[in-house]
Order: structure tokens, then C-alpha cells, then sequence
């Protein structure tokens, strides 16, 4: 390995000979595993943010203008004594998906696993620029703290949609809001920048600090997953700021980028803008599918099927992802001979996450499942993104497409992918690193119950949608029942929001679980799940520099799971076995 | 569950719920095989500590015909999919009666040709959301917006078409069933998006000529349109 890594070496132990001052530990702490936790305070307590503003949502399409029970304190023009007038539901929407995609989903999987992970699974003793990674946090909590903030201007928060489409979003006075699309457009463009110095990070120190003998081929899922994911972070991000930055110059400057009155062109946003959308759509998943990888294969005891075809086929996703925007814009007035080829590549993009499906199924087959809570989610996931996936061919074909564009059917199909996908993978990476963050196990009976109230609410939530898509229930709208023909729908309105108070109701189990566990959890022994990756050779919680005394040497992939080599179901890739070093296969 | 889907009154409805169908049931297969297989596995190779997991990293052949598969299946998909939408989108076959739409916070203004005989004229007959079509005719409407991004939507004709401020898009249809059919904005436009909606009235040919007659519509023939 480099010259580089033995001087970052060197000064990581130094730093773990000297006692560092609560701030410099717990808040401007340079240490990998603190600003992982970080990220999962701020994403966890986003989290609850954006589901309020879902549940709200959701209440206003069960009951149209009735008061919200508990929210008559609002006060004017945001809600009227608890009813929710038209503006603010746009902006409630707006925010949700913004605070979901933005400050909740990527910061669990990307900010708080991606700098927790890396290092320890590589075999670091931290990130490659300690110091950028520590900003990264704090920028993205600037960029936090500002779209908070947006709710209480005049005028309120966004409302064009988190897809903010020009020219709605480009003269306030088309949609009343006036400095809550700047902030929207200020926090994302500080948040790519923190999202810029992570990615660098991530990238280089996968690339340069692996252990000795950790090949890329030896690398877990979860980390092939999470340095694809910062590639195209690395690339995609730079696009929607440039977008958000002539956004904001339309706005405030006078020009006129999107606005045809002054030469512009409104379409032009939309391609910025999904240029970096679908890309980003992956950058959601991919992480998600790493984790269940690693997870159904720890909890099978038995070798991930076909490693080198799901570490091929992410690449493919990433690849294949930079050129299916166009099917966000069928029917945008967008040449539908250019909607031909987008529909091409994007029944072609389908095929890797087939081939992940199959391949997570021949993971489970002759395997020796245990069902932890981790395990039931990371099945979850395989169910609910099997799902997602397959309602995502409907909206390839650019003829069906005409009709589900812009209805409930797409606001299902996101949903499959963004929570029962990436939410699932993010519950199931929680309570199967918890005992090595903090060093307690969580409760497990809290953990199932947690599992199945959320699989139903979330199905019983989300599932109904594709319904009411068919019926051609179009998104965004304030009050469904000002349309004749979806008045027979409205009682799958109902439906679904009395599924969706169960889905957040189911959450409280695992707020319970998490802080009961963080102080009150038996303690976690080193290598609680019998796991074979090298975060389990670090102690429970893991020190300052990660592994005491000398980094592990890698003797083979991470999957040795129930090897012939071995009595036990496992075999750690730090384990040395005598005289079949050279042997052990390197997949 | 496709029950739900609205009857279908337009030439692109049978086409479109065709492929819509076609996709149901593919999916739907899919979906019973893995989601079955899942449970069955899941079951089957449940947790015994007597039991060992079989040591396999994977299987080449199979792992290619799980590849080549999907790629086919997808790939013909495609292929279907691509006449159907040319049918729709690309070719605009020629017109029995042209007008034009313009969307506008929060209103379809219906544009009609006046004493001219020509659509997009300032001797236009307009009228706020109530859209008057014959049935069985192909008709020609060029859709523009006034202010942001509207989407004219007629769930029943089983079409859909954003409005684009700065844009001129020609689009086509035509309905096979006389009747009265809502035409909801589907794209976001602002606070007034869910309610902003109008009626498109598909009357017989008779009743269409007294109803231009009535409102001094200057043609309904399509070449005095074209002017």
C-alpha cells in the first residue's frame, strides 16, 4: 500500500495517545464513527420531520379541509385552526419528499453508514481527510438548518413540488412563495457541497487505505455499493447545482434561464434536473442493496450467490443511470422520438436489479436462516423492492406511461423503492450495526413487532396507491373529491392514510428500542452475529484508530460463510488458517 | 385491481390498456413466482442448528439465463410499446377539426376559430374550461400555456400531454363515445393545481355543427384551419 496511508497511519495513533476534550470528541470530533453518528442524529430526527409532514398530507387526502386533531396551534396562513389550506399542503408535499431524499435517506445510508463503514470494513483506521469529512457534516447541517428555516418566511416553504419545475418555481408570484424557494434552492446547493467532500472522501480512501490483502474482490457488497454510490455523487450532485444555481439567478438576478419570455426554456430544468434525478434515484437504492446483501448473506450462513454478478450489475445501474432521465419526461413536450430511446435504456436498466433479485434468492436457497430483526428487514427489502421494481416497467412503456404519468401509480412506485427499498435497508443496517456503534444489542422482541407493524402499514399505505393510479388519481392534488370520477376512490384515500398513521404509529417502537438499548441493551460482544466482515474483529464500540494493536490482514472474501475449511459456520476474513492461506479463494 | 381503470372512450384507450394488460399480467407472474419462492425459502431453509448451509458461491449458467431472459423479455416489451406510442405522439394523422388549447392558472381555455375561419387569431370563440369535440373525428389541438407547466389530462381518452409555456404542441385524438368527460391539470401549478378542470363535451356530428352554429364557431372543416 501507498506512503500515504502509513503516514495517516501514523497520525491516527498518535491521536488515540492523547485524551481529547469532550467537544473535540463528541462534537468537532475528526473520528469516522462519531460523524457517522452525527449523520444518523440529524437523518434520524429529519426522519420524523418529514413523516409529520407525510401524515399531514396524507390526513388532508383521507378528510379534505378538516382540522388536523393536535395542530389547531398552528398559527395563520400556515393552517387555519388545524385545517390545511392549499398553499401550505403544496408546501407540505414539496418538503416531505425534499427532507426525505435530501436531509433523512441519503444521510442515514451515505453519511452516517458510508463514513461508519468504510473504514472499519476496509480495514482503515479512518477516513483518507479526516478533517473534510468533519466539515462535510457541518456544512450539510447548515444546509439543514436553512431549509428548516424556510417554513418560517413570509410566504412559507417551497411549493413546487421537490421536482420544482420552472416556471412555477421561477416567478414567485405564479406560486406565492417568495424566500422559501431561494432557501430551497440555497440549502441544496450547500448540501451538494457537503455531499462533494464526502464522495471525495469515499472514493479515495476505498481506493487507497484498504487492508493489507483486502482486494477489490474481497471487498463486502455494502462497500462496492457504497463507492459506486459516491461516484455518483461525485457527478451527479455538480449537475443540480448548476440547475439550482440558475434557478436562484432567475429569481433573484433577473435572468432568465428557464423562462421562455426571455429566451429561455422551461425544459431545460427539467433535464438538468433529472440528468441528476435518476442517477441520485440509485444513489438511494444502491446502498440499501449493499446492505441486504451483506445482511442476507450473514444471516443465511452461507456465501452471497454470484459476488462478482452483483458487484458487475451495480456498476451496470450506475452506468445505465446517466442515460435514462429522459423517461422522467415522456410527457413533458420533450420529442417523443427521443422518448423512444429513453424507453430503450430504461427497460435495459432493469436487467441488474433482475439479476440482484435472483441472486439474493440464490442467496436464501439451502441456506440455515436465522430471523433477526436485521434479517426480516433485509427480506423486507427483497419483497418490497421486487415490487418496486417490477411497477416501474409499467411506466417504461411510454404508452401506458401517457396514463400513469403524474398519478398516484408513480407516488407508489417511488414509495416500493424509496422506503420499502432504501428505508428497509436503512432499518435492517441499524439494528445490525447498532451493537457495534454503541456497543449494546437492541432489543429484538421490540425489533419484530417494529418489523411487521411497519411491513403492513407501509403495504397497506403504499399498495392501495398503485389503485388508485389505475383510477387515474393524479399527484399533488389538495381535495380529491373535487373530481367526479375519483369520488369512488376517496374511500382508498381513507385507506390509506389510516395505513399510514399505523406506519408512523409502528416507529415509535423503534424510537423506544433505539434509546432504551443505547443505555439499558446488554452489552454487544465483539462479534455478536458471527459475522465474517472486519468491523467484527474491532472491539464493541470501536476505539479512536478502529483496531488496537496492528490493522488486520485479509486472508479471503467476505462471504466464507458454513466453509468446509472450518467447524464453525463462519470464517472471518482476518482469520488466518495455517497452511491454506495462498488457497482460500478470493470470492 | 385493473378494474378500476376508467372506461375507456378514446381510439388510443384499446391500445393503450392492451399493453397495460399485457404488463398487469407479465408483473403480476413475476411477482407471484419471487414473491412465493421467497416464502417458500424462507421457510423451507428456516434456522435448525443440526443443519449446515450448503457452501456455494454461485452458478454460472444459471445466473446467465436469469441475465438473458429478463434482457429479452424487457427488450420485445419495448419493441411493442414503441408503435403504440408512434401511433399516439409522433404521427398526427390528418384532422377532421382543428382548435387549440391554452392552459393558464387555473382554467383550459377551449380556442376555436372565429368569423376567419382560423384558430390562434385574436376573432378566436374561447370558452373557460368546456372543451366541444364531434365524436369520430380526429381532431387537432395545439396546446399551449400562458403561464407554467400544465398537463391536459383526460383519464377517460386515456391521454395526457404537458402544456409548456413557449411551446406550440400539436396533439391528436379521437373519442368514440359521445359524453361529458373531466380534464384535470396533472402537473403541479399551484396553489389552484387541484381543482383546475375542465369538461370535454364529445357530441354527436349533428349536435356539434347546431352547438358552432350557435356559438358563430367559423369552421369546423379542417381545411379553413389550415389557413
Amino acid at each position: 500500500m501507498s506512503e500515504a496511508i502509513s503516514h495517516a497511519d501514523v497520525r491516527h495513533l498518535a491521536a488515540t495517545h492523547h485524551e481529547q476534550s469532550f467537544v473535540r470528541r463528541y462534537i468537532f470530533s475528526l473520528d469516522h464513527k462519531t460523524i457517522g453518528k452525527q449523520f444518523l442524529t440529524t437523518g434520524l430526527s429529519m426522519l420524523v420531520i418529514g413523516g409529520i409532514l407525510a401524515l399531514l398530507v396524507r390526513w388532508e387526502l383521507a378528510w379534505p379541509e378538516t382540522a388536523v386533531p393536535g395542530f389547531g396551534w398552528v398559527p395563520e396562513p400556515i393552517m387555519f385552526g388545524g385545517i390545511i389550506p392549499p398553499d401550505t399542503y403544496n408546501a407540505f408535499f414539496t418538503m416531505h419528499a425534499t427532507i426525505m431524499i435530501f436531509f433523512a435517506v441519503m444521510p442515514i445510508l451515505v453519511g452516517c453508514f458510508g463514513n461508519f463503514l468504510i473504514p472499519l470494513m476496509i480495514g482503515a483506521r479512518d477516513m483518507a481527510f479526516p478533517l473534510l469529512n468533519m466539515l462535510s457534516f457541518w456544512v450539510a447541517l447548515v444546509a439543514n438548518i436553512i431549509m428548516l428555516a424556510s417554513f418560517f418566511v413570509t410566504g412559507g416553504a417551497a411549493a413546487a413540488g421537490w421536482t420544482s419545475y420552472p416556471p412555477l418555481s421561477d416567478i414567485p408570484a405564479y406560486s406565492g412563495v417568495y424566500w422559501g424557494q431561494n432557501l430551497w434552492c440555497i440549502s441544496l446547493i450547500v448540501l451538494g457541497i457537503s455531499s462533494l467532500m464526502g464522495s471525495v472522501n469515499y472514493i479515495t480512501t476505498i481506493i487507497n487505505m484498504r487492508a493489507p490483502g483486502m482486494t477489490w474482490f474481497r471487498l463486502p457488497l455494502t462497500i462496492w455499493a457504497l463507492f459506486i454510490t459516491a461516484i455518483l455523487l461525485l457527478l451527479a450532485l455538480p449537475v443540480l447545482t448548476a440547475g439550482l444555481g440558475m434557478l436562484l439567478f432567475d429569481r433573484v438576478a433577473g435572468t432568465h434561464f428557464f423562462l421562455p419570455s426571455g429566451g429561455g426554456e422551461p425544459l431545460l430544468w427539467q433535464h438538468v434536473f433529472w440528468f441528476f434525478g435518476h442517477p441520485e434515484v440509485y444513489i438511494l437504492i444502491l446502498p440499501a442493496m449493499g446492505i441486504a446483501s451483506d445482511i442476507l448473506a450473514v444471516f443465511s450462513r452461507k456465501p452471497i450467490f454470484g459476488y462478482r454478478a452483483m458487484a458487475f450489475s451495480m456498476m451496470a445501474i450506475a452506468g445505465l443511470s446517466w442515460i435514462v432521465w429522459g423517461h422522467h419526461m415522456f410527457q413533458s413536450g420533450m420529442s417523443p422520438v427521443l422518448g423512444t430511446s429513453f424507453m430503450m435504456s430504461t427497460m435495459v436498466i432493469a436487467v441488474p436489479s433482475a439479476i440482484k433479485t435472483f441472486n439474493w434468492l440464490g442467496t436464501l436457497w439451502r441456506g440455515n436462516i436465522k430471523f433477526t430483526t436485521p434479517m426480516l428487514f433485509a427480506l423486507g427489502f427483497v419483497s418490497m423492492f421486487v415490487i418496486g421494481g417490477l411497477s416501474g416497467i409499467y411506466m417504461a412503456s411510454t404508452p401506458v406511461d401517457i396514463y400513469i404519468h403524474d398519478t398516484y401509480y408513480i407516488v407508489a412506485h417511488i414509495h416500493y423503492v424509496v422506503f420499502g427499498g432504501s428505508m428497509f435497508g436503512a432499518f435492517a443496517a441499524i439494528y445490525y450495526w447498532f451493537p457495534k456503534m454503541f456497543g449494546r444489542m437492541m432489543n429484538e422482541r421490540l425489533g419484530k413487532v417494529h418489523f411487521w407493524l411497519t411491513l403492513i402499514g407501509f403495504n397497506v399505505t403504499f399498495f392501495p396507491m398503485h389503485i388508485l393510479g389505475i383510477g387515474g388519481h393524479m399527484r399533488r392534488i389538495y381535495n380529491p373529491t373535487q373530481y367526479d370520477f375519483l369520488l369512488p376512490l376517496q374511500p382508498v384515500n381513507v385507506l390509506i392514510t389510516r395505513g399510514a398513521l399505523l406506519l408512523g404509529f409502528a416507529q415509535l417502537f423503534l424510537v423506544v428500542n433505539f434509546f432504551w438499548s443505547l443505555f439499558a441493551g446488554p452489552r454487544a460482544s465483539r462479534n455478536p452475529w458471527e459475522a465474517n466482515t472486519l468491523e467484527w474483529e474491532a472491539p464493541s464500540p470501536p476505539p479512536h484508530g478502529n483496531f488496537p494493536g496492528p490493522l488486520p490482514t485479509v486472508y479471503r472474501g467476505p462471504y466464507e460463510y458454513s466453509s468446509p475449511l472450518v467447524a464453525e459456520d463462519y470464517l472471518p476474513q482476518a482469520r488466518r488458517l495455517e497452511g491454506r492461506v495462498a488457497a482460500a479463494p478470493a470470492h | 385491481m385493473m378494474s378500476w381503470l376508467p372506461e375507456g372512450v378514446s381510439t388510443f384507450a384499446p391500445q393503450i390498456d392492451r399493453l397495460f394488460y399485457g404488463i398487469y399480467y407479465l408483473t403480476g407472474a413475476v411477482f407471484f413466482a419471487v414473491q412465493i419462492t421467497l416464502l417458500v425459502f424462507v421457510f423451507r431453509y428456516r434456522h435448525r442448528p443440526d443443519r449446515r448451509a450448503e457452501y456455494t458461491h454461485g452458478n454460472t449458467t444459471l445466473e446467465i439465463v436469469w441475465t438473458v431472459v429478463p434482457a429479452i423479455i424487457l427488450v420485445v416489451l419495448a419493441f411493442v410499446s414503441r408503435s403504440t406510442w408512434a401511433n399516439i405522439k409522433e404521427r398526427i394523422p390528418p384532422s377532421d377539426f382543428e382548435m387549440g388549447v391554452t392552459a393558464k392558472q387555473f382554467n383550459w381555455e377551449a380556442h376555436y376559430a372565429g368569423p376567419d375561419g382560423k384558430v390562434g387569431t385574436d376573432d378566436d370563440v374561447v370558452m373557460d374550461n368546456d372543451v366541444y369535440v364531434p365524436v369520430n373525428k380526429t381532431i387537432r389541438v395545439v396546446l399551449r400555456s400562458k403561464d407554467v407547466i400544465h398537463s391536459f389530462f383526460v383519464p377517460s381518452m386515456r391521454f395526457k400531454q404537458d402544456a409548456v409555456p413557449g411551446h406550440e404542441i400539436p396533439i391528436w385524438f379521437k373519442v368514440t363515445k359521445p359524453g361529458k368527460y373531466e380534464i384535470p391539470c396533472a402537473e403541479l401549478c399551484g396553489f389552484g393545481h387541484s381543482g383546475m378542470r375542465g369538461w370535454l363535451h364529445v357530441l354527436p356530428q349533428e349536435e356539434f355543427e347546431a352547438w358552432a352554429k350557435e356559438h358563430k364557431i367559423g369552421s369546423t372543416a379542417p381545411a379553413a384551419a389550415h389557413g
